[in-house]
This record gives structure tokens, C-alpha cells and sequence, in this order.
């Protein structure tokens, strides 16, 4: 069950999340949330934080974008996108488990 | 929306902080392989910080921006207060990364490392025929040992780099080692050509892949990324002495990364010490902050005020930073000089020369000048 189609369309029951070895640290010395994995070290934007912080493997996509439209009052469709998006590049890079 | 790699610094003036500290726990190591990274002067066990000394700097790390802690060696599990060591970095808040040659490692330590919260775990395969492998590292039985010790960490749901060194006598099997990789459960491969300083500059003719070979390899690296995409990251280290523009050592010095040896000597990258003149300070009698701002040999080649031309000119000098500080002395004599990789060195011409000789020669394996206890 997808909620969106195409290749890279991500199930709406799937509850993503970080993967071990893969984790959201706050860093007061590099100024905010970084994300930490093997040999690498990403800098989420403030919306991708939003989307990382959701990520806890007990909340559905579908919830996730429920929560993310109500929290920034914005269209659901175009936060669907959004999200398909970020989560499938964090999932080809091993980032993150669908 | 977007996940990027951080910047350094947040202005003109401001000091990087860095990201990554690799910490040389001991420089003991039942393997001998004949490019090993430590130095040809390897510390002995009695000049080794002890476990809370080594509590004391993770903090400091963190405090000062460090975000992962790469725990390696000679081969760290030499430590018998390696779980209390890596446990420390960890409550410090740091990443925690080892990287071993998973001899000397038991799965019961291992087990005891994952409990404590390491984060991930590299080991060291030096090819992917075993014979050859075992011969490489100078020790019979490595082969099984590390795949063995692999297959734990897989167990454990700890994500498992392999680290594959690649030259002349193996360059020709990548497919072979990705799909060892691929066998093992790793989610990332690290393919890294040898880099000539210390031990493998004792063995560079030996080491020395011919040009067909690298540009072989480099295609063979492409269409197994294409390939495998999403299953395995395939992360390849260039062999710099076929190539035009020098590697950006480290991103900079002192800009993104420090190492601290046994002994507790802070150093720009792991082969600093081979520059003569510079001052290095220890982590017994300064703390990391201090070390990392004013230490002699953290400002000596810091920015591109130390550069000479062409490379003070050049439009690449804040991409590449000159090159390898620690090249351009081994090959010119002169650190501040222009890392005679890159294709504007005056000295290119004898690079590209080396890079053109192949010896049929025994190893000249990595061995403690004075016998090291415990090993």
C-alpha cells in the first residue's frame, strides 16, 4: 500500500528509522543536530531535522506526514513529497531502515 | 530541505572545529603488513596513556567539537581495557568507530564493545583469496579470523565496514572483494589504494600498481557502485601518484581532524611526525583545546599563508590546500613545497616516474624494532 505511486513511492504503513550505527546528536560545539554515521557526519536543514526526529521506528509515514502538515500548516500532498524524497536519499546511503 | 555535510568555521576569523579525532590506542599489532600507516619509530606499550587519561581527552574532544572517535591502532584490541576505553568515549558523547584487524579480538569482547554502545566496526581484509591475504598481512589464519569476527558483528546488528588496501598484488581482484564484502553483510566498503608514506614508501616499488591496472580498477569501482547501489556504499581511495591534482590531506590541516598517538602526542594527521622541526604537544601536559588552537604544529601549515607558488596563486588552493604536507617533504625535501602529485609541481615529472616502477621484491614487513610484550 503506497500512498503516492512510482518507483520510489515508500508504503504508508512503513515506519522508518535510523538504522544502527546511525544516530541524531545534538552537538552544542558544532551548533545543533548533526546526524552521525559510519565514517560520515550530515548537517539536517530545519526541515529535514523535523523529518529525522520523527523517524522512531513507532510512527507510520502516513503519521508521520499527518503530524508534519498539522505542525507547519502546510498542503499534505506537497509534505508527502517532501518526505518520499528525503527518506528514499537517506535509504539508498544506508542512512535509514524502511 | 536538505542533509549536507557541515561547513567549518562560521567566519573569516573563527578557528575550525573538528570533527574527527583518531585515536592510536597502542601500536602493537600481530599483523605485519607491509604498508601499515603507523610510523617506522612504533611506541611501546609502556609509553601508553592509560585508560583514564584516554576518559579525560574524549571529553575534551567532544567539548571542542569532536563528533567521532575512530579507536584504532596497531590493532586496539591489544588493550585490555579496550571496552573501558571505547565505554568512555561513548559517555563522552562521541561516535565510536573501530577499527581493527579483528586479530586478537574474541567475539566475547566484541559482544562486550556492542553491549557498551560502539556504534560501528571496521576490519581490515587484506585481500579477498585467502592465501595471498594471509601473506600480505604476514600472519596465517588472518583471513578466517577476520571473516569470522565479521560475521559476529553482523549478528550483533552492528553496521560492518571492510577496509580493503589495494595494490599491485591484489588490484586486479575489486570485484572479488565487493562481493566478499557483499558476503559478509558489510553496508559499506572502503576501497583504498595504498598511500606511500612510512611503511608502504619501505615498499612502494613492491606496492606500485601499474597505470593499466589503476584505470582498470577505477572503472571496475564505477560499474560496481552502479550495481550496487542502495545495498553496499563503495568508498574508494585514489592512488594519488597516477593522478594530476594531489588529495586534500584531510581536508586541510588542522582544519577537520587530529590524531593522538600511543604516548598521547597530538598530531595533524597520522604521518606528521616524519616534517622534522615541528612541535608537537602531548595530552599529559595540555589540554586538547589548547593543542588544537596553538600547538607549533597545528598553526605551522594552517590556511594557505605558509604556501609557496604555484600554489600561493593557484585557484585550487582552498579545494586541495597544496596537497599532502608529509608527501612534499618525503619527495621534495621541503614540506611548504607543492605536493609534487599535482600536474603544476615542478617536481611532477619524477612522481609520474616512481609511479612507472615495479619490483618483484619480498616485503619488507611492519615489525616492532624491540620485541613488544602482550602482543
Amino acid at each position: 500500500m503506497a500512498e503516492s505511486t512510482g518507483p520510489d513511492a515508500i508504503a504508508a504503513d512503513a515506519r522508518p528509522r535510523l538504522p544502527r550505527g546511525v544516530r541524531l546528536v545534538n552537538s552544542e560545539a558544532q551548533g545543533g543536530f548533526v546526524l552521525l554515521a559510519p565514517e560520515r557526519v550530515f548537517k539536517p536543514d530545519p526541515i529535514a531535522l523535523a523529518i529525522l526526529q520523527r523517524c522512531s521506528g513507532d510512527a507510520t509515514l502516513s503519521e508521520i506526514v499527518d503530524d508534519l502538515a498539522a505542525t507547519f500548516s502546510a498542503p499534505r500532498e506537497r509534505i508527502l513529497a517532501d518526505v518520499t524524497a528525503l527518506l528514499r536519499g537517506l535509504a539508498d546511503k544506508r542512512l535509514l531502515e524502511l | 530541505m536538505a542533509v549536507d555535510t557541515p561547513r567549518e568555521g562560521t567566519g573569516a576569523d573563527a578557528l575550525p572545529r573538528p570533527l574527527g579525532l583518531l585515536a592510536e590506542l597502542t601500536h602493537r599489532c600481530p599483523l605485519g603488513c607491509p604498508y601499515c600507516s603507523n610510523p617506522l619509530a612504533l611506541e611501546g606499550r609502556h609509553d601508553e596513556l592509560d585508560a583514564a587519561t584516554w576518559a579525560r581527552v574524549f571529553g575534551e574532544a567532544a567539548a571542542l567539537g569532536v563528533l567521532q572517535v575512530h579507536l584504532s591502532g596497531g590493532e586496539p584490541a591489544a588493550r585490555r581495557d579496550l571496552v573501558e576505553i571505547m565505554a568512555s568515549a561513548r559517555d563522552a558523547g562521541l561516535y565510536t568507530n573501530l577499527i581493527t584487524s579483528g586479530v586478537g579480538l574474541t567475539n566475547e569482547r566484541l559482544d562486550a564493545l556492542a553491549d557498551a554502545g560502539l556504534d560501528h566496526v571496521q576490519i581490515s581484509i587484506q585481500d579477498s583469496a585467502e592465501a595471498t591475504a594471509d601473506h600480505i598481512a604476514g600472519y596465517r589464519g588472518a583471513y578466517a579470523r577476520k571473516n569470522a569476527l565479521a560475521a559476529q558483528v553482523v549478528r550483533l546488528g552492528l553496521p560492518l565496514t571492510v577496509n580493503m588496501v589495494v595494490h599491485r598484488a591484489n588490484i586486479d581482484r575489486i570485484e572479488d572483494m565487493v562481493a566478499l564484502a557483499l558476503d559478509l553483510g558489510a553496508s559499506r566498503i572502503e576501497v583504498a589504494h595504498v598511500q606511500y608514506y612510512g611503511w608502504a614508501l619501505k615498499n612502494r616499488a613492491t606496492l606500485m600498481p601499474t597505470r593499466v591496472q589503476v584505470e582498470r580498477a577505477a572503472r571496475a569501482v564505477e560499474d560496481l557502485r552502479a550495481r550496487h547501489e542502495g545495498r553496499i556504499v563503495i568508498d574508494a581511495v585514489v592512488p594519488d601518484y597516477h593522478a594530476r591534482y594531489p588529495k586534500p590531506c584531510l581536508g586541510g590541516w588542522g582544519r577537520r581532524s587530529l590524531n593522538i598517538n600511543p604516548s598521547g602526542r597530538v598530531l595533524p594527521c597520522h604521518a606528521a611526525e616524519v616534517i622534522p622541526g615541528l612541535e608537537f604537544w602531548s595530552v599529559r601536559n595540555h589540554s586538547l583545546a589548547e593543542i588544537w588552537q596553538s600547538s607549533p604544529a597545528f598553526q605551522a601549515f594552517r590556511g594557505t599563508d605558509w604556501m609557496q607558488e604555484p600554489c600561493a596563486s593557484c585557484p585550487r588552493r582552498a579545494v586541495d590546500f597544496g596537497g599532502c604536507r608529509c608527501q612534499a617533504f618525503l619527495l621534495t625535501g621541503d614540506a611548504r613545497a607543492t605536493d609534487p602529485v599535482c600536474v603544476l609541481s615542478p617536481r611532477h615529472a619524477e612522481v609520474a616516474a616512481l609511479a612507472g616502477v615495479q619490483e618483484d621484491a619480498p616485503y619488507d614487513y611492519r615489525r616492532q624494532r624491540v620485541p613488544a610484550e602482550g602482543v
